[in-house]
């Protein structure tokens, strides 16, 4: 008999029900619920007389909407009564159902996908949703997580479970020494302008090779983030020491004789060595150069060393034609380098780049620098804890004396539901994971790049290579 | 939800790859807490200038396509966020079916929970009835679910794929929550097995 990945055993293990059709009944250990898709789902559940089966399985904060400017009227001070009513929607259906909800200023307050991997309600071997996308993040600690659709966040807190049915095992070997400059958003990029967006429709990508047990927990989050961009269910990695040590005396980790049982049965989880996986792709990160989007799809992707693409040299019409637009979008001529794109706007921050880790690279760039004139550049950590952190390093006076906008947590300009947003026009150096029109606000030229690439972008007012950056004299 | 059986429709064409959820429902309207009165806001920023203007090349403002229920699209559609309130607004507006080359995971699922039909074709297929939309108003196409069938304009007809089970809920208009509820044992027996794992 063959092996089986690490996909195949997380999926056996929280199966409830098999129908003949192939369709399961999947247990969720975890569901995340933030302000935007949630409020329709609680209704549903108020209309047919249901209640949450696992209220304690669940936890709640409002991050999409949450001002990330001067807090100090609370809630009820938010100017936009759309934004200031759904957060209130959410706190009051937590309360009412007794669901545990980070309020706004609570120090655990943060992005969805920070707050709950620092909490220790991300564990390995879980099932984790949320209605968001970006929850593959949390797949970077070996659990089974993806975003769904509010009728499935009513589904989830009404039974607990999904119906599924079983995705492809796709594995992603990332081999090769990555040099310091080639973060685990360049990886992410790269795989993303390899297999396109569509290339993970359908399966469940696992990471695995040197190049990943070389990262940090924190670079297999911002990895991981980025699955839903290759259009996969879920990104895995599997755990290892590294993990357990990020997860030791968290809040919401099992502690004592648990977490020594518990340990045991993550050291389990990982592909058989025999296992066979649908689809397998290999990465070299010893060769790969910083990279950067030109365009309005994640798979648009190219080094920092290279130029705008000529849709007339694009044999597929339909590719030809989707550059067009995205260059007509973007304000781009063909052939023009990337280091001579000039920006207006920096943002570093969301659910895939506000770590720690994160700030530190860009702090370590910033520092002893100045934002160019031109630009404005913001800086919005991904939780409460990581601004607390972050403070204590000193990693707050290092942005502000370089003239970088020091904020308060939430997403922020990743999606600019809240009062973050690009105006028309604007071209913007952005850590976070979409660059779709209209994602940073309408006609926004969105860049994605690494923090160590933004906060470099910041200071010279276009786009650098991050490899000479780093060799001047600051 | 609403049952889909048959449909017959104005098809439009929207001949563009990786069409995300944020073209189709820009993020400013998702701070409703309701699910309707979407329609109004489908596709906004391709559909309405910043001033509210109608941009006349869209093809849903194009009068032969006013009334369109279904469309027909490139590769990818769908890709992006998790957003439910995408298949809102393209059901508030009125459009029941999606045929394209392929979807992306989270939106072909969220579909079925409200009673639209994503139909994925080979590419070849896909072309020709795309053609068949750019035809206007004339643009007719049927859809037969209980057959999984699409007849064109002129009367030839291509089969599709359906998941068993997707399409008897959607034959039904079945509520999800209500078939699992039904295996609320099978919930309780699995959640008494947990107890060897104190951490789940």
């Amino acid at each position: 008999m063959t092996g089986t990945t690490l996909y195949d055993k997380i999926w056996e293990a929280h199966l409830v029900d098999v129908q003949e059709d192939g369709n399961c009944l999947l247990y969720v250990d975890r569901h995340l619920v933030h302000e935007v898709t949630s409020p329709q789902a609680f209704e549903g559940l108020r209309t047919a007389g249901r209640a949450p089966r696992a209220p304690h399985k669940t936890l709640a904060v409002a991050d999409h909407n949450i001002p990330t400017s001067d807090r100090a009227g609370g809630v009820a001070a938010i100017a936009d009564d759309d934004s200031r009513i759904q957060i209130q929607t959410l706190e009051a259906n937590c309360q009412e159902v007794g669901i545990e909800y980070l309020q706004m200023d609570d120090i655990r307050q943060g992005i969805v996908h920070v707050a709950g991997p620092e909490q220790g309600f991300t564990l390995p071997g879980l099932t984790i949703v949320c209605g968001d996308s970006h929850t593959s993040t949390h797949g970077a600690f070996g659990a089974l997580a993806h975003g769904i659709g509010t009728s499935e966040v009513e589904h989830v807190l009404a039974t607990q479970t999904l119906i599924q049915s079983k995705a492809k095992n796709f594995r992603i070997n990332v081999v090769g020494d990555a040099p310091d400059y080639v973060t685990a958003k360049d990886i992410a990029l790269a795989i993303i302008g390899e297999i396109g967006t569509a290339g993970g429709t359908g399966c469940v990508l696992e990471y695995a090779g040197p190049a990943i047990e070389a990262l940090s927990v924190e670079g297999r989050m911002t990895l991981c983030n980025m699955s839903i961009e290759a259009g996969a269910r879920a990104g895995l990695v599997a755990p290892d020491e590294k993990t357990f040590a990020y997860l030791k005396g968290r809040a919401m980790a099992p502690q004592g004789a648990d977490w020594d049982k518990a340990v045991a049965y993550w050291q389990t989880l990982k592909s058989d060595d025999d296992a066979v996986f649908d689809k397998e792709i290999t990465i070299d990160a010893a060769n790969l150069p910083p990279l950067v989007t030109w365009g309005t799809s994640p798979q648009d992707v190219v080094s920092i060393t290279g130029q705008v693409p000529d849709p007339s040299e694009i044999s597929d019409e339909g590719r030809r034609r989707a550059t067009q637009r995205a260059l007509d979008y973007m304000g781009l001529e063909a052939g023009t380098p990337m280091q001579q794109v000039q920006i207006d706007r920096v943002f570093i921050g969301s659910c895939t780049n506000s770590r720690i880790e994160d700030l530190r690279a860009a702090a370590k760039v910033a520092k002893g620098h100045k934002v160019a004139d031109s630009v404005s550049a913001m800086i919005v950590p991904g939780s409460g804890l990581v601004k607390q952190q972050a403070e204590e390093e000193g990693l707050d006076k290092v942005f502000i004396e370089a003239g970088f906008d020091w904020r308060e947590p939430g997403c922020s300009m990743c999606l600019a539901m809240n009062a973050d947003k690009l105006a028309p026009g604007e071209r913007c150096a952005s850590t976070s994971n979409r660059n779709f029109e209209g994602r940073q606000g309408r006609d926004g030229r969105t860049h994605l790049v690494s923090p160590a690439m933004a906060a470099a972008a910041a200071i010279r007012g276009h786009f650098v290579d991050i490899r000479e950056f780093e060799g001047e004299a600051s | 939800m609403e049952k889909f059986e048959t449909l017959s429709g104005i098809a439009a064409p929207l001949d563009m790859i990786n069409v995300d959820t944020d073209m189709i429902i820009p993020k400013q309207f998702l701070k409703t807490i309701k699910r309707s009165g979407l329609g109004q806001n489908l596709f906004d920023e391709m559909r309405f200038t910043p001033e509210g203007e109608e941009i006349a090349e869209f093809v849903l403002n194009q009068d032969a396509y006013r009334s369109a229920e279904i469309l027909v699209a490139g590769d990818n559609f769908g890709c992006g966020s998790s957003r439910e309130h995408a298949p809102w607004a393209l059901l508030d507006f009125g459009i029941r079916c999606i045929i394209a080359p392929s979807f992306a995971d989270i939106f072909y699922n969220n579909c079925f929970k409200n009673g639209i039909l994503p139909i994925v074709l080979p590419q070849e297929d896909v072309d020709r009835l795309m053609d068949d939309a750019k035809r206007g108003a004339n643009a007719v196409i049927a859809i037969d679910l209980p057959n999984q069938k699409i007849t064109g304009p002129d009367g030839s007809e291509i089969s599709f794929e359906v998941d068993a089970f997707r399409k008897q809920c959607l034959l039904e208009g079945l509520d999800d929550i209500g078939l699992t509820l039904k295996k609320a044992p099978s919930i309780d027996s699995y959640e008494a097995g947990l107890q060897d794992q104190p951490w789940r």
